[in-house]
């Protein structure tokens, strides 16, 4: 017991010290990385929003980008639409992601595994083509753009610093959500859903539950995606998205808590630098998501994770 | 005929015909993609691209072999076949090693080979529009009660049938097709029998994607081709499939012209949100029969 709590407490050290390096790099840091940084945490959050229902959840969520459209596109159109406080936008982007999310939930929930998300895509694809189409009101296929910020965060720095409290401050509570009760029913379903019905468990309102959180998290996600690039357009809400969060998820490692970010720090430093020097940045991209298939189906935290445990392991039983 | 005319305005005739023609083409990408999913169980993301790799092949070898009548029949034969070849390789070199994984990874799977193929193509071909010449007698329209319909679009009103029946007759009245339908509900059972399953599994990947690529030959002359098509169809091939029951012919036929119905006559009703019709039409039809209308594989 004192082991377990010796290494969560290091646990929470490290974060700590990582947190503060990441509220110091802005003084060194020029503007380009911390626009970079900034999306590496927004893909990061969106991708652990996905992995909660995915990976913990174990429900086909294939069209997770919607949620992270209908934040962002809440807060838009709150903003430049309807004139809105930014602040009361960024509140209600999230929560019209989870309204969304309850309500695909409802229809789609009493399906299992691919026809689930069959029907989700289904639902997603309708929400992407009247946003595509509705010219007037959300810009059509040219999306929104130059989105004004309230002056705390306008600049790279407020912006920046706002991502990553409101980054840090999700991953906590999801970090609490995954290891609450709740938490461990959901895993619970995931491994056995017959087996938990049985022993009296509501399947089907606790994965409406985690599909409702995911979905609001998806949304802040997609709110920090406004403050970051203060514009909005409709490929935020289309399926190849959800496929490359997918991919995040998977290259980071899918029952890893940290793993969803990895990929996404991953995919996106990968996409950064070979956009400087080749215009086939899907080819490459095709051809790491095969390897990692093929080669690396836990992921690289997933891996190190394993290599890590086999390596303290061997060192016990050394010592015995 | 006549009756017809008189009871819906000539317009409406003409938009349900095109609707028609555009259901022949995604029946016959859907029926491919229903087979795959299924016998294989895979969700193939990939069968966009190669539909839109049928397409430009058939541009191709339409302009190699001089054009005009010969081009258009040598390029609706060749295409497709270069297109079954290619996933005849990308299916011994990687997909039949990985048959045993979950649905989620070979989906993903199927998506890098998306990626790959959508840039080789824009490598191979560039990022130009690019039409495919029709040859003489299928050129110009024909007048239908006053109106212009391209006599095109009523050349594919026979291949759709044509295609429709050919299929039923290889998975019912041949014996790779039974195999294949055995194979579809018990694998283990049908390899314990002493059958190969895994060159079974095989053939009718390659018969679905060789399905995609003729769909995609067929669309070259009618549609401008271009990088991104394969985004257009996969979805809505999907979608196809799943309202009609998954791996079901005649479902894919069934969702085929639904989607090519709605999407036709919503214009017709709603310019502006046409492409909303049948993505609402799926929605309906998924809530009422979550499993598709007709019955499904698996």
């Amino acid at each position: 017991m004192s082991v377990k709590s010796e290494t969560h407490r290091k646990e929470i050290w490290v974060a700590a010290a990582a947190f503060a390096l990441l509220l110091l790099l802005p003084f060194v840091l020029k503007r380009f990385y911390l626009y970079f940084l900034g999306l590496v945490f927004v893909n990061g959050l969106f991708a652990m929003s996905l992995n909660l229902v995915l990976g913990y959840g174990g429900i086909f969520q294939f069209h997770h980008a919607v949620f992270y459209g209908v934040g962002a596109y809440g807060t838009a159109l709150m903003i430049a639409k309807f004139g809105q406080s930014p602040w009361l936008g960024f509140l209600v982007g999230p929560l019209l992601a989870a309204s969304v999310s309850a309500l695909m939930g409802m229809i789609c929930i009493r399906l299992s595994k691919l026809y689930f998300g069959m029907l989700q895509i289904s639902l997603g694809s309708l929400v992407w083509a009247t946003v595509y189409r509705w010219y007037n009101f959300t810009g059509g296929d040219d999306g929104i753009h130059g989105i004004s910020m309230p002056s705390l965060i306008a600049s790279p720095k407020g912006s920046y610093y706002f991502i990553v409290l409101m980054t840090g401050a999700c991953l906590g509570v999801m970090y609490l959500i995954v290891k609450s009760p709740f938490g461990s029913v959901l895993q619970g379903i995931r491994d056995n859903p017959v087996r938990s019905e049985a022993v009296g468990v509501n399947v089907r309102l606790q994965q409406l539950l985690a599909l409702i959180i995911a979905g609001f998290f998806a949304g802040v996600a997609g709110v920090l995606f406004v403050v970051l690039d203060n514009s909005v357009f409709p490929d935020m809400l289309f399926w190849t998205l959800s496929l490359e969060v997918l991919i995040m998820c998977l290259l980071g490692g899918w029952f890893t808590f940290l793993g969803p970010v990895m990929g996404a720090a991953i995919l996106i430093a990968l996409r950064t630098f070979v956009s400087t020097f080749t215009e086939y940045w899907a080819l490459i991209q095709g051809i790491i998501l095969m390897l990692v298939i093929i080669f690396l189906p836990e992921g690289v935290l997933g891996y190190l994770h394993r290599k890590w445990s086999q390596f303290k392991g061997s060192g016990l039983a050394g010592e015995k | 005929m006549d009756f017809i005319f008189a009871v819906c305005p000539p317009g409406i005739v003409c938009q349900i015909l095109v609707g028609l023609s555009r259901t022949t083409i995604l029946f016959i990408v859907a029926s491919g993609l229903s087979l795959i999913l299924g016998v294989l169980r895979i969700p193939n993301i990939a069968h966009g691209s190669l539909y839109m790799i049928g397409a430009f092949t058939a541009f191709t070898v339409s302009k190699l072999a001089g054009g005009g009548t010969a081009g258009f029949w040598v390029a609706l034969l060749i295409a497709p076949l270069v297109v079954a070849i290619l996933s005849l390789v990308a299916e011994r070199a990687i997909f039949s090693y990985l048959y045993e994984r979950e649905h989620l990874m070979l989906l993903l799977l199927t998506f890098s080979f998306a990626l790959i193929f959508g840039d080789l193509v824009k490598i191979i071909w560039g990022a130009e529009y690019r039409t495919l010449q029709l040859p003489e007698f299928l050129k110009g329209p024909i007048p239908v009660e006053q109106l212009p319909m391209p006599i095109y679009n009523i050349f594919l009103l026979f291949i759709g049938p044509l295609v429709a029946v050919g299929l039923w007759l290889l998975t019912n009245k041949t014996k790779v097709g039974k195999i294949s339908r055995a194979a579809a509900v018990d694998r283990e059972m049908v390899g314990a029998v002493g059958i190969h399953v895994s060159w079974v599994f095989a053939f009718v990947f390659v018969i679905g994607c060789f399905l995609a690529g003729l769909g995609g030959a067929l669309v070259a002359p009618i549609i401008n081709i271009t990088l991104g098509m394969d985004h257009a169809i996969i979805m809505e091939a999907f979608l196809i499939v799943i309202i009609g029951g998954l791996g079901n012919v005649w479902g894919a036929l069934l969702g085929a012209l639904i989607f090519g119905l709605t999407q036709s006559l919503g214009v017709l009703i709603w310019p502006q949100f046409g492409i909303v019709f049948p993505y609402a039409a799926v929605v309906i039809v998924l809530f009422f029969r979550p499993r598709g209308l007709l019955k499904s594989t698996w």
